[in-house]
């Protein structure tokens, strides 16, 4: 049971870090990016490419996993996303949905549209177990590995954002835009940063999960639906939200397919659809925010 | 205003654009409807360069006639394959229809093939109840049953195995592969302990595995589609079940060719029964193998290839017998009965199911020469579908 | 209050060029025989789009799970054909039955929340019951289909032949019937009411306007065309398989009400025959690549503006955008 649950919470964190830089870009631009997956996808082929190709270390490919859809996302925020914003929220989907297309068919076409697979540095396979029976805990080295990283990084943003000077400014800008530009921040700068680092989390979520969730062309598509339900339950306001609803959903569709596998498929939707018409803003909303 | 009358003259230029008249006299169209995007794309692009290869090299004029293949994209879609169909048949009336990457896909096409006499080449989907849908249709692919039975028969008498989990994905062929798997295994003296399914569209086979390690059995028999093997093949690693003791058994779609070199040497020992491995040693394979990675950048030809293969032999074949005269009747009754050496092994078309009968292969994944490859070990010969043969 | 009154009447009034377009719209299976089948998929996808319009356009409600009732429709109508009585029509009144019904349920659950809120929550409802098909194999042939499906001739006389035409005249019979409905309801001071619902929910709420059953009624009522497109595609193709509810369907069918615009019905239609042609004629050409096309053509329509794109002389105007 307790590898269930520690598989679930490496799950969990996984999808936090993909769909973290949605959420935050969601609450800040108001903006729906369905792009997202697609930032992911990225990631995990620079990976791929710069292993096979180049052989580079796992460990080394990983900064460059982040740096590469960073840049991407910073490029092309500047250029295409920035005149959407004003625009309504229909065509900002249908606008995000058009890239996400025309990213899986070029990826399809440049890399083809088997599975990639991923080979770990030795360090990284093989298991520990721990204690016996039914309170054994078995803990993949990857699983570990991933769960280690996510947990950095959260404590990073969560530093970031509340302690830092960026963090207050990005904050300002989510609660009030304009206000926050008539005190003098640059609010276009928070967005493109905002938007590169949402990114390049995606890309190292999608290096990250290439093990676990596997990759092909069809990746942001596929997990659109995961992203998309840990924004909406984890609400836009806060990085803790998301998080908390990352590793929720992740226990439960972990733990729902072990014990009750004729039904694991239904558990997410089903627990997603009970969470949302209880508390329609998602479970962790600010007080006084005014989305 | 203005712009709702565009858009109207716009479109019904587009309609009246797409409206080609069909001149065919002494052509012989093939329509191949293949998911060429999607979850199943690999198939679609594995049997499309198979096709294109057997006419780059039987060339294109064939009983007299100039043969055509026309490729059109369902996206694993049954209604879209089934629309595609009908167009194909109705606007560019093609003699035969080819391709179907998935059970659904050929089920629905089949009462098109039945109106319109059109023979149905099912070079990809494998569910054992596809011949039956109607009396056109043709299989050069496999069936699922083939491969569990072989399998299971294996397993019991000379793997040495008595319990057995089984862990499929939640669908028609998976369904099959447990039904069948557990029938032969259980006549041979063996139990399954239980039967797990998995639903399709899951990313984490974890949970699942985890479920397999606790119940400790003999063996672990997986099926699921053609690119999702990677994926519990890397689990399995990664939970440590080779380490206790639980051996890794399932149909050749776990090991997919095109895949396989990928997966690194966790995947050395796995033993496999399927109707073809691209290590498959014959002069006619070698030959298969290296034209097409040749036309193909090195890419590797699955079984998926060899159904694409094969299914062109058995629609030239056919057309050179009638010459392209007494339309899709005629073709048929020359496609039932064909026996031939394929790059699989030597295989026949049964007159009467209309179902493929070639050898099941026993293999294992071994390294050999830095890459890895399905070694056959063992030979089942002349296998028929278990679920027509009762 | 005659110029809010005369604003009203103008906009129910019939155009001219409707009088041109239904006309040859209905004889378009006949005038261009050899597509009655693709003629027949737009019509039924233009109806979908117009049952998705009649919420989202005019009620405001994003749903990416408009899918559940198509495919509710679809699966109703194909297990009626099979199992009660092969006749289209009662078959089909079966169906507007099941998903409106299906349709009033779920509207408890698009009460509250944000947009995403209703995104997510609409499509977990579809993939719910496409979970729900794919597990009922016993019921709905899960995953490879529903077999065996054989209709029987429409109105007695009308086989549904390979060639497509009674299956395209249906088609465009029944989608022009609840256009006309459709029609009626939103140009209704009940349709204004929603139009007002949309604008402002505050004001509509300060003004009296009963918020919750206004939405229940237009959900209802969306759900149960929507049934009815999906019965068409059962009927007409003798099929139904769990692909009816997936993803791709809704997010397909927001796109193509997009691209044609919300709020009027005519964008249901046009953006079906646009996004259906184009997906067409562009698959024949690259079947493999024929997805970055059509995200391309997504993403300069958005950014160009589709005012903008239907004058190509104003491309490279600066200005008003």
């Amino acid at each position: 049971m307790l590898t269930i649950l520690f598989d679930g919470v490496a799950y969990g964190m996984l999808l936090f870090i993909l769909a973290v830089g949605l959420s935050v870009t969601m609450g800040l631009m108001n903006f729906i990016n369905l792009a997202h997956g697609a930032f992911a996808m990225v990631g995990g082929y620079t990976t791929i490419l710069l292993m096979q190709r180049l052989d580079l270390p796992f460990l080394f490919c990983l900064p460059l996993a982040f740096a590469l859809p960073a840049l991407l996302g910073a490029l092309l925020e500047v250029t295409l996303y920035r005149p959407m914003y004003k625009k309504p929220h229909l065509e900002q989907v249908l606008f995000s949905i058009g890239l996400t297309f025309m990213a899986v068919a070029a990826m399809d076409y440049f890399m083809g549209s088997t599975q990639q697979i991923i080979q770990l540095p030795d360090w990284l396979k093989g298991r520990t177990e721990v204690g016996q029976g039914a309170w054994t805990l078995g803990m993949g080295h990857y699983r570990l590995f991933i769960i280690l990283i996510c947990a950095a990084l959260t404590i990073g943003l969560q530093y970031i954002l509340s302690s830092t000077r960026f963090g207050s400014r990005l904050r300002a800008s989510v609660d009030d835009q304009r206000v926050a530009a008539g005190l003098g921040i640059n609010v276009n700068l928070v967005f493109l940063s905002t938007f590169a680092v949402g990114s390049g989390l995606a890309g190292l979520g999608g290096a990250l999960g290439t093990e676990v969730l596997g990759l092909d062309p069809t990746f942001p598509l596929k997990f659109m639906i995961y992203f998309l339900i840990v924004v909406a339950v984890g609400g836009t306001s806060s990085i803790t939200g998301p998080l908390l609803a990352a590793l929720l959903l992740g226990i439960a569709d972990v733990a729902g397919k072990y014990y009750i596998p004729k039904f694991g498929a239904f558990i997410v939707y089903f627990l997603m659809i009970v969470i949302l018409m209880w508390r329609p803003q998602g479970l962790f909303v600010r007080k006084g925010s005014s989305r | 205003m203005q712009k709702r009358i565009f858009i109207s003259a716009a479109a019904l230029a587009l309609l009246a654009m797409s409206a080609t008249a069909t001149l065919a006299q002494d052509k012989f169209k093939i329509g191949l409807i293949l998911p060429m995007t999607g979850p199943q794309a690999t198939t679609g692009r594995q049997i499309e360069a198979a096709a294109r290869l057997y006419m780059a090299q039987h060339g294109d004029m064939v009983g007299g006639k100039k043969v055509e293949l026309i490729v059109k994209d369902d996206t694993s879609a049954p209604d879209a394959t089934k629309r595609l169909a009908q167009e194909l048949v109705v606007n560019e009336k093609v003699n035969v229809l080819a391709g179907f990457g998935i059970t659904p896909s050929a089920l629905a096409t089949a009462p098109i093939a039945t109106q319109s006499k059109t023979p149905q080449v099912v070079m990809a989907a494998a569910t054992s109840s596809i011949t039956l849908a109607s009396p056109y249709i043709v299989r050069t692919s496999f069936t699922i049953p083939q491969a569990a039975v072989s399998v299971a028969d294996w397993a019991a008498a000379k793997g040495g195995m008595k319990k057995v989990v089984t862990l499929v994905s939640d669908y028609g062929p998976g369904i099959d592969a447990e039904k069948y798997f557990k029938e032969r295994f259980a006549l041979n003296g063996g139990q399954v302990v239980d039967a797990l399914r998995v639903p399709m569209r899951n990313p984490d086979f974890a949970p699942f595995l985890q479920k397999v390690r606790d119940i400790k059995p003999d063996a672990l028999f997986v099926f699921v589609p053609s690119g999702a093997g990677a994926a519990v093949m890397k689990q399995f690693l990664e939970r440590g079940m080779d380490k206790a003791g639980i051996k890794l058994i399932g149909t050749g779609d776990i090991t997919d060719d095109d895949q396989l070199n990928d997966m690194g040497d966790g995947a050395i020992g796995v033993m496999t029964a399927h109707h073809y491995s691209t290590y498959h040693q014959s002069a006619a394979n070698k030959k298969f193998v290296d034209a097409f990675q040749k036309a193909n950048k090195g890419l590797r030809p699955n079984f998926m290839a060899v159904g694409g293969y094969d299914g062109m032999r058995v629609i030239y074949e056919a057309l050179k017998v009638t010459k392209g005269q007494g339309g899709g009747d005629a073709l048929l009754a020359a496609m039932k009965g064909q026996i031939f050496e394929s790059p699989r092994g030597p295989m026949f078309i049964d007159a009467q199911t209309r179902d493929v009968v070639h050898n099941m292969y026993l293999r294992k994944v071994e390294k050999k020469q830095g890459q890895l490859w399905n070694v056959e070990f063992d030979v089942l010969k002349d296998v028929k579908d278990p679920g027509k043969a009762k | 209050m005659s110029q809010a009154f005369k604003s009203l009447e103008r906009a129910r009034r019939w155009r001219v060029w409707e009088f041109v377009f239904w006309p040859l719209a209905l004889a378009s299976p006949w005038l261009l025989s050899g597509h009655a089948l693709i003629i027949n998929e737009i019509a039924i996808v233009a109806l979908f789009a117009v049952s998705l319009d009649l919420v989202l356009g005019y009620a405001g409600i994003v749903s990416l799970g408009h899918a559940a009732f198509f495919g509710m429709g679809a699966y109703s109508a194909a297990l009626f054909a099979k199992l009660v009585m092969p006749d289209p029509l009662v078959g089909m009144i079966f169906a507007i039955l099941v998903s409106t019904l299906l349709g009033a349920v779920c509207s408890l659950t698009i009460m509250r929340g944000t947009d995403l809120t209703r995104l997510m929550v609409t499509l977990g409802v579809a993939l719910i019951l496409m979970e729900l098909a794919n597990k009922l194999d016993w019921l709905t042939g899960g995953a490879d289909g529903l077999q065996g499906v054989i209709m029987g001739p429409l109105l007695g006389r009308f086989e549904f032949d390979l060639y497509g035409q009674t299956a395209a005249w249906y088609s465009l019979t029944v989608l022009l019937l609840f256009f006309l409905l459709s029609r009626r309801l939103v140009h209704s001071p009940f349709g204004a009411t929603l139009t007002a619902l949309r604008d402002n929910r505050l004001r509509s709420v300060a003004i009296g306007i009963p918020v919750t059953s206004r939405l229940v009624v237009i959900y209802t009522v969306a759900a149960g065309v929507a049934g009815a497109a999906g019965a068409l595609l059962a009927q007409t193709t003798s099929f139904a398989s769990i692909d009816v509810f997936e993803l791709h369907r809704s997010a397909d069918l927001m796109l193509l009400l997009v691209i044609g615009g919300t709020g009027w019905l005519y964008g249901g239609v046009t953006g079906a025959v646009v996004f259906k042609l184009m997906q067409d004629w562009i698959a024949a050409i690259t079947p493999q690549y024929w997805t970055f096309w059509i995200g391309l053509f997504l993403v300069v329509l958005v950014l160009v503006g589709r005012d903008r794109l239907l004058r190509p002389w104003t491309w490279l105007q600066r200005g008003r955008p």
